[in-house]
């Protein structure tokens, strides 16, 4: 590879890659076994207030379509 | 020029050190995997949702929704040319948005729900005040040099921009100029997600990678890598500390920001069709992914398994959404229905 092609925008960009690395690089990291277990228990925390998981009482459905009742 | 050349070895050579140097860090704290850790939680069994709404109105395929901060309110985006604006209770279209260019791809509420956004492949995310007499422009954000993939409101006077052209944006609705513009992606920007505070978001790219910025100072301050494909959605798991990823190589992943990696895969031998779109329930147990097989398949976040699908579109599920007050879901389609789950 000629070094004539090695352009200033090619050392920029390089830098700025070896700056960014640098920054992500020195962050401190947690176990995995810590990790889960907190999103283990945020899951088991917020379980109840998950519609979804607990299901929805027909009457406190917004979504399901009323039909119109007649009293006989 | 040997100087130069001298330089850039001596740059590659740290670059090549830097990055051994973060995965030997992550192989450090990689002591279990998620699905290992969780085994001794109840498995869920089938979750079985119920279709309660097929909201019929656009005539062509559909490509983004955003539901309201109201879990009421709904915005639909389609290549019919039109933004609808759906009370999902009564499945009844409150606001037609018509657009300057059909070939949209985003669109979003803003919190207080005065205004929507949308945008694609005019390069231009438009944001409406839908609370006019009728839909007026408030503002053209004409800056990317690519087309918009998704947008974001942090309020009615800032919003969160993510581009073909490799960046995301940050505007000033009053000026209607960039504040911010996050560079660090090789590939189209294709979503976005806020952090609930605001102070971070995540975007996922065709580079195959998802990134987490500092939204004031415009940093990337990590990047997560794993899959082999266009990442096509993303989002952050309901506590913060973690986030989803849905990818065109047929795969979810979760990634735990504070382990700074890959903690889950959700991969099922017989799903080969890329993930569009995602969508967690409130307490991030369920993850809604919707994919090119025409469904929106359900996984259990913290065993890795699949757990339900929504059946019923008969096309591609192109965009997925589950209200603040997550008493639903609501997919949307290619074959032009907008369907509501729970």
């Amino acid at each position: 590879m000629s070094s004539k092609t090695l352009s200033s925008g090619s050392i920029a960009q390089a830098r700025r890659t070896v700056q960014q690395l640098r920054r992500e690089a020195r962050i401190k990291r947690i176990k995995v076994s810590k990790a889960s277990s907190d999103l283990m228990r945020y899951c088991g925390e917020h379980a109840k207030n998950d519609p979804l998981l607990m299901g929805i009482p027909t009457s406190e459905n917004p979504f399901k379509d009323k039909k119109p009742c007649t009293v006989l | 020029m040997a100087a130069e050349k001298a330089e850039m070895d001596a740059l590659k050579k740290e670059c090549d050190g830097l990055r051994a140097q973060i995965e030997a860090a992550r192989k450090a704290v990689n002591d279990t995997t998620m699905t290992a850790a969780a085994n001794g939680v109840a498995p869920l069994g089938r979750v079985q949702l119920k279709l309660r709404k097929s909201l019929k109105g656009h005539l062509a395929k559909i490509y983004a929704m955003h539901w309201s901060e109201d879990s009421r309110q709904m915005v639909s985006a389609s290549q019919d040319g039109k933004l609808l604006v759906w009370d999902t209770f009564t499945g009844n279209k409150l606001v037609a948005v018509p657009l300057k260019s059909a070939w949209v791809m985003s669109v979003a509420f803003s919190p207080s729900a005065n205004l929507v956004a949308s945008g694609g492949l005019d390069n231009i995310c438009t944001v409406y005040n839908i609370k006019a007499a009728s839909p007026k422009t408030l503002r053209e954000l004409d800056a990317h040099t690519g087309y918009l993939s998704c947008c974001r409101f942090l309020s009615d006077s800032e919003i969160l921009t993510a581009s073909g052209d490799t960046t995301c944006v940050l505007w000033d609705l009053e000026t209607g100029k960039q504040k911010m513009v996050y560079t660090n992606h090789i590939g189209d920007c294709m979503s976005l997600a806020l952090s609930s505070d605001m102070n971070m978001f995540i975007s996922g790219a065709c580079d195959s990678l998802a990134k987490l910025w500092d939204l004031r100072e415009g940093t990337c301050k990590q990047t997560f890598s794993g899959h082999t494909s266009d990442i096509n959605a993303i989002s952050f798991f309901p506590s913060g500390n973690a986030i989803i990823t849905g990818s065109d190589d047929c795969s979810c992943k979760m990634y735990d920001l504070r382990s700074d990696q890959e903690v889950t895969d959700y991969t099922d031998a017989t799903l080969n069709a890329g993930v569009t779109s995602l969508a967690l329930s409130n307490s991030g147990r369920l993850i809604f992914a919707g994919y090119d097989d025409f469904n929106c398949h359900i996984w259990d976040s913290l065993k890795g398994e699949k757990v339900g699908v929504l059946s019923g579109h008969d096309n591609r599920v192109s965009c997925t959404g589950v209200p603040a007050d997550g008493m639903g879901v609501c997919t949307g389609s290619w074959d032009s229905f907008l369907k509501l789950w729970n």
